[in-house]
C-alpha cells in the first residue's frame, strides 16, 4: 500500500483552517449513536476522551492504572510550550514551527508541525479556564521559562509538576463526562488486541487486570493513546507499566510502525547506582535554565573526586570544563537534548565521568544561587550583603523554582544539591517513533487513530523539551475531535457494532491462547530476567550511539532471546486473578519483537539524525551527519517476524523551511 | 543488610488474609523500598511461589499508585515521600519490617497490598472540575490576572497525588484532606468561583456516601502526606461548605 499523508493543499498557514472548513461534520443527534474507544488516559487520551464526550460521542476509555489520573504524563516536570509571545521576545507560530522542525533534525512532517504550533496558544487558554494553576509573576500574569534548542521563553509551567497539573486538568474534564455517563471508564484494564471488521477498526479485546476476565468492546473507531515504548530498554524514565502492547497489536493488524529507532535519551537524569535498579529518574530540563554542566578539566581532579579526596566545590572555575558552554557558545547549557546527551557521553567516554561508574557529570547551581541572591539583595535594599546572606537569598529563589526537583534528588541520592552539584547522566526518556499516522492522525488501518507519544508525527528525530505535553493536548483537545468526525460522518447509519462476530471471536481466541500459554509454560526464568537482558542489548547496541556491526549483533541477539523467552519463560499464578507477572509477560513479549524492528530500522538508516547517531556518519567535529537521501519517514509493515518487515517510505518535503545543517554553536 | 518482612497476604477481596514472614538478604541501602520488594518477588517467582501483589507505577513519587503501610505508617518512616521514594537507608541490618495495605472501609483490598481507591475517583466525579468545554474558544489566558499568592496556594493544594495516605493514617479514615485540597484549588482561583457552592456540597456528600469518616483535627494526615498538603485546606473546605449551606 502506498503511503498517503493526506496533507491538504494550499499555503501552510491556511491548511488547517481550510481543512476544518471543508470536512464532514456529524450532527449532535447522530453523535449519540456513535461509539469511540480510547486506549490510554494520559494527556492525549484523557483530553481526547473528554472532548469527544463533550461533543456527544459515547466514549469508552481504558487505563491499566487504577485511575485515569495516574497515566505517566503525570510525571512530566518542566513545562509546556506555546507560541503566546507574552514575553515579547519575538516568538510566533512560525518560530515555534521552525524550532520544532529544526530541533527534530528535519525529519518531521511540515504540515503537522505547523498545525501543532498553531493550536499551541489555545491550549494555555483552555488549561487556565480549567483551573490549572500555572506559575504567575507578581503582576498576576503567566510566567515563562526557557527550554533547550530555542532562543525565546515560551514554556509555561507549574513548578516542576507541569505534567501533573495538565493531566489533572484533563482528568477533571473527563470526570465531568464520566459523571454525565458520556465516558465509560475502564480502570485496571489492558487492551490486548484490536478487532478489524470489513477492513475497519471496530473494537478491542481487553483484559480486566483484577479478575483476569477477557472482554470484547466494540466501537466505530479506536484511538490508541498508550504512550511511548522507552521501556524496551528496561531502564528508562517511563513508569514501570508503560508498554508498547496496544501500539504493537495494531501494528500486527496492519498499522505501519514509523521510525522506531528515533529515541530520546534525556541528558539530565539521576545516574544509575546498581544492578537492582528498576527505573531511572529524570531531573527536568528546566534545570538547565540555571544549572551549568561541567566535568573537571584535569584527569587528576577526576580521580581525586572519584576517590573522595576532593569535593567538586574544591575546584576553582579554571579547573572546570563547562563543556556545553565551550562547544556551543550560542545555546550553551540549553542545547537540545540529543546534543547535550552526546556531549555528556563524549566526556565520560574520554574518562572524565565524576562518579564511581564513570558515568556522571555535574549540574551546578552555585552561580545561579549567587546571581539570584545578589538580585534579591538589591530588591530588598540590603547594602554590602555577606556571601552567606547572598547565598541564603539566592537559595530561596532556586527553591521556589525547582524545590520539588531538589527534594526528589536528595531523597534518591542522599546529597543536598544546594550544597554540592547534582550528578546527572543521560537516560532513555521518550520515543519520537511510533505508529505511522496521516494528517488526520489515522493509522493505515481505517478507523484506527494514534495520538500523543504513541504516534510518530511531530518531533522528527529529536523532540524539543516541553513539546510532548503540547503535542498530547493538541492532538486530544484540538486535532482528533475534528479529524475523527470527518471519518465518523460515514457511520451515522451503521448502528451498534455487534461483538458476536467471527472477527471478535477470532481475536479473543488469539488473546486467550497466548495467556494460556504463559500460564501453562512453567519455564525456568522470570519475565524480568528476559526484560533486563533485552534492555542491556538495547542500551549497549541501540543506545546513544550505534554502528553497523553492533546493530547486526543486536538483531541476532534479540531474535535468539525471543526464542528462549517463548520456550523458558516462567509465569506464576493463574489467569483468573490479579496477576502482574502475567500482564508483564505479554508486554515483554511485544518488546522482544519491537526491539528487533528497532535495531533493523537503525541499521537501515545509514545517517545520523537527532537522537539516532550512527558512528559511521559524523562530521569532523563529531556532530550528527544527516544525509539528503534519508529525508524520509521509515514506515514498517508487519509480515510475521520482525526481520521480514517491509519498509515503506514517506518522502519529506520542506517547502516553507530551508533544510540546513543543524547548528547550535 | 538482611531483613525479616512481615507482609499481609490476601488472595482476593472475599478471602481472609494473614501476615506471612519472609527473609531477604544482601539488601543495599541505596535501593528504594520497592526495589527491595522486587528482590523479594524475584526470589518468590524463582521458588515457584506467588509474588506479593502491590501497586506501583511511576516510581518517582508523582503517580500516587504505591500505597504501603510500613511499620505502622503510611509510606513508611520517612517524611515527604511516597513508598517508591522511601530508601532502604532508613532501615538497619536485622530489622523486621511490617508491611500492610492502606486500610480503610472505603479502600477494600483487591489482593495482598493492592487496594481499591475508586471511591476517590467518584468524589471527583461529583464536582472535581470546572464546567468548561474544551472547545479552545475560552478567553485569553492572561485576561484575568491572578495574584501570585493565590496561584501559588492553589498550586500547593493541587499537588495532591490522590494516594490515600491521609485516609490510611487517619483513625477515622477521613478523606477531608484529599477533598479539601481539590475544593481549595478551585476556591482559590477566579475560574472556580462560579460553581463553588455546588462543588463543595456535592463532593462532601459523595465523600460521606463512600463511607469515609469525619475529621477530628488530629492532624495525622498532614504529617503523613507525601506532598505536604496543609490542614488549612480542610479549614477552607469547611468554610466553603458553611458559605454554601447558608
Amino acid at each position: 500500500m502506498a503511503l498517503d499523508s493526506k496533507v491538504p493543499q494550499g499555503p501552510l498557514k491556511d491548511k488547517w483552517t481550510d481543512y476544518k472548513n471543508k470536512i464532514n461534520l456529524v450532527n449532535p443527534a447522530n453523535k449519540r449513536h456513535i461509539d469511540v474507544i480510547v486506549v490510554g488516559t494520559g494527556l492525549a487520551g484523557g483530553s481526547a476522551s473528554a472532548t469527544l464526550a463533550e461533543l456527544g460521542y459515547n466514549v469508552k476509555s481504558f487505563a491499566y492504572q487504577d485511575s485515569p489520573r495516574r497515566a505517566h504524563s503525570i510525571a512530566a516536570q518542566g513545562g509546556i510550550n506555546a507560541a503566546k509571545n507574552y514575553q515579547g521576545d519575538g516568538d510566533s507560530t512560525y518560530r515555534l514551527f521552525y524550532d520544532t522542525v529544526k530541533g527534530g533534525d528535519y525529519r518531521s512532517r511540515e504540515a503537522n508541525v505547523y498545525r501543532l504550533a498553531e493550536v499551541s496558544a489555545n491550549i494555555i487558554d483552555q488549561c487556565v479556564a480549567q483551573g490549572v494553576p500555572f506559575a504567575r509573576d507578581y503582576g498576576g500574569l503567566l510566567d515563562n521559562r526557557s527550554f533547550g534548542g530555542v532562543l525565546v521563553s515560551r514554556t509555561f509551567y507549574a513548578k516542576g509538576q507541569t505534567g501533573q497539573q495538565l493531566l489533572l486538568g484533563a482528568y477533571s474534564a473527563m470526570n465531568r463526562q464520566i459523571a454525565r455517563g458520556k465516558i465509560e471508564m475502564f480502570n485496571r484494564h489492558e487492551m490486548l488486541d484490536v478487532v478489524i471488521v470489513d477492513g475497519k477498526a471496530r473494537g478491542i479485546i481487553a483484559r480486566n487486570l483484577v479478575t483476569g476476565e477477557i472482554e470484547r468492546h466494540s466501537a466505530h473507531a479506536v484511538v490508541i493513546a498508550s504512550g511511548g515504548y522507552g521501556n524496551v530498554y528496561f531502564l528508562s524514565t517511563n513508569a514501570m507499566g508503560s508498554n508498547v502492547t496496544a501500539g504493537w497489536k495494531v501494528h500486527k493488524k496492519g498499522a505501519y510502525f514509523a521510525n522506531p529507532c528515533y529515541t530520546q535519551i534525556h541528558p539530565t537524569c539521576i545516574p544509575r547506582s546498581g544492578d537492582y535498579q528498576s527505573k531511572l529518574t529524570l531531573m527536568s530540563e528546566s534545570l538547565r535554565n540555571d544549572g551549568r554542566i561541567w566535568v573537571p578539566k584535569n584527569m587528576d581532579d577526576v580521580m581525586a573526586i572519584r576517590e573522595g579526596r576532593k569535593k567538586p566545590t574544591d575546584l576553582s572555575e579554571e579547573q572546570r570544563d563547562y563543556y556545553l558552554e565551550r562547544r556551543y557558545p550560542a545555546f550553551g547549557n540549553l542545547v537540545p537534548r540529543d546534543v547535550a546527551s552526546r556531549a555528556a557521553k563524549e566526556r565520560c567516554d574520554a574518562g572524565y565521568g565524576v562518579n564511581a561508574t564513570g558515568e556522571a557529570v555535574y549540574l551546578d547551581f552555585a552561580s545561579a544561587i549567587t546571581r539570584y541572591g545578589k538580585e534579591q539583595a538589591k530588591i530588598q535594599n540590603i547594602n554590602n550583603p555577606s556571601d552567606a546572606k547572598i547565598y541564603e537569598l539566592g537559595q530561596k529563589i532556586v527553591e521556589a523554582k525547582y524545590g520539588n526537583l531538589f527534594q526528589m534528588y536528595e531523597k534518591i541520592v542522599d546529597e543536598n544539591p544546594y550544597e554540592t552539584p547534582m550528578m546527572i547522566y543521560p537516560a532513555v526518556h521518550y520515543t519520537m517513533g511510533g505508529i505511522w499516522v496521516d494528517y488526520n492522525l489515522m493509522t493505515t488501518i481505517p478507523g484506527c487513530y494514534a495520538i500523543g507519544e504513541a504516534n510518530f508525527s511531530d518531533h522528527g528525530a529529536n523532540r524539543l523539551g516541553a513539546s510532548a505535553l503540547m503535542q498530547g493536548l493538541a492532538d486530544g483537545y484540538f486535532v482528533l475531535p475534528y479529524t475523527i468526525g470527518d471519518y465518523l460522518a460515514d457511520d451515522i447509519r451503521t448502528g451498534k457494532i455487534s461483538t458476536d462476530s467471527p472477527e471478535f471471536e477470532a481475536a479473543e481466541k488469539e488473546v486467550t491462547d497466548r495467556i494460556k500459554f504463559f500460564i501453562n509454560n512453567k519455564g525456568t526464568h522470570s519475565v524480568d530476567y528476559y526484560h533486563k537482558k533485552l534492555g542491556k542489548i538495547m542500551w549497549d547496541k541501540c543506545g546513544m550511539s550505534r554502528n553497523k556491526a553492533g546493530l547486526e549483533e543486536a538483531i541476532e541477539e534479540i531474535s535468539a532471546l525471543r526464542k528462549d523467552f517463548w520456550q523458558n519463560v516462567l509465569v506464576p499464578g493463574t489467569d483468573t486473578e490479579y496477576n502482574e507477572q502475567l500482564a508483564k509477560a505479554g508486554r515483554v513479549a511485544d518488546f522482544l519483537e519491537l526491539g528487533e524492528l528497532f535495531a533493523k530500522d537503525a541499521l537501515v538508516r545509514e545517517e545520523s539524525a537527532g537522537g539516532h547517531f550512527r558512528e559511521e556518519y559524523q562530521t569532523e567535529e563529531g556532530e550528527a551527519k544527516r544525509l539528503k537521501e534519508f529525508q524520509f519517514v521509515s514506515a514498517w509493515e508487519y509480515k510475521g517476524e520482525p526481520k521480514d518487515a517491509v519498509l515503506h517510505k514517506e518522502e519529506l518535503v520542506y517547502e516553507n523551511i530551508e533544510v540546513k545543517e543543524r547548528s547550535y554553536k | 543488610m538482611n531483613l525479616t518482612l512481615k507482609i499481609w497476604r490476601q488472595k482476593d477481596s472475599s478471602t481472609k488474609g494473614q501476615m506471612v514472614d519472609y527473609k531477604v538478604t544482601e539488601i543495599s541501602e541505596h535501593m528504594s523500598f520497592l526495589e527491595m520488594m522486587d528482590v523479594l518477588n524475584e526470589q518468590l517467582v524463582n521458588a515457584g511461589e506467588e509474588p506479593v501483589a502491590f501497586d506501583h507505577d511511576c516510581r518517582e513519587g508523582i503517580c500516587g499508585m504505591c500505597s504501603m503501610y510500613i511499620n505502622g505508617e503510611a509510606h513508611g518512616p520517612d517524611r515527604g515521600v511516597t513508598t517508591c521514594q522511601l530508601h532502604m537507608r532508613m532501615f538497619k541490618d536485622g530489622d523486621t519490617i511490617t508491611i500492610e495495605p492502606f486500610r480503610a472501609a472505603a479502600f477494600p483490598v483487591i489482593k495482598d497490598l493492592v487496594v481499591d481507591r475508586s471511591s476517590f475517583d467518584r468524589i471527583q466525579h461529583a464536582g472535581g472540575y470546572i464546567s468548561v468545554n474544551t472547545s479552545g474558544n475560552t478567553q485569553d489566558a492572561n485576561s484575568i490576572p491572578i495574584s501570585k499568592h493565590a496561584a501559588d496556594e492553589a498550586m500547593d493544594a493541587a499537588t495532591c497525588i490522590g494516594c490515600g495516605a491521609c485516609v490510611a493514617t487517619c483513625k477515622n479514615s477521613s478523606a477531608m484532606l484529599f477533598v479539601g485540597a481539590k475544593v481549595s484549588q478551585y476556591a482559590l482561583l477566579p475560574q472556580g468561583q462560579v460553581e463553588a457552592a455546588d462543588r463543595v456540597q456535592n463532593m462532601v456528600a459523595q465523600m460521606d456516601l463512600e463511607g469515609f469518616g469525619n475529621c477530628t483535627n488530629t492532624g495525622a494526615c498532614e504529617v503523613e502526606c507525601p506532598k505536604g498538603i496543609s490542614l488549612d485546606n480542610i479549614a477552607r473546605m469547611n468554610r466553603e461548605l458553611m458559605k454554601a449551606n447558608i
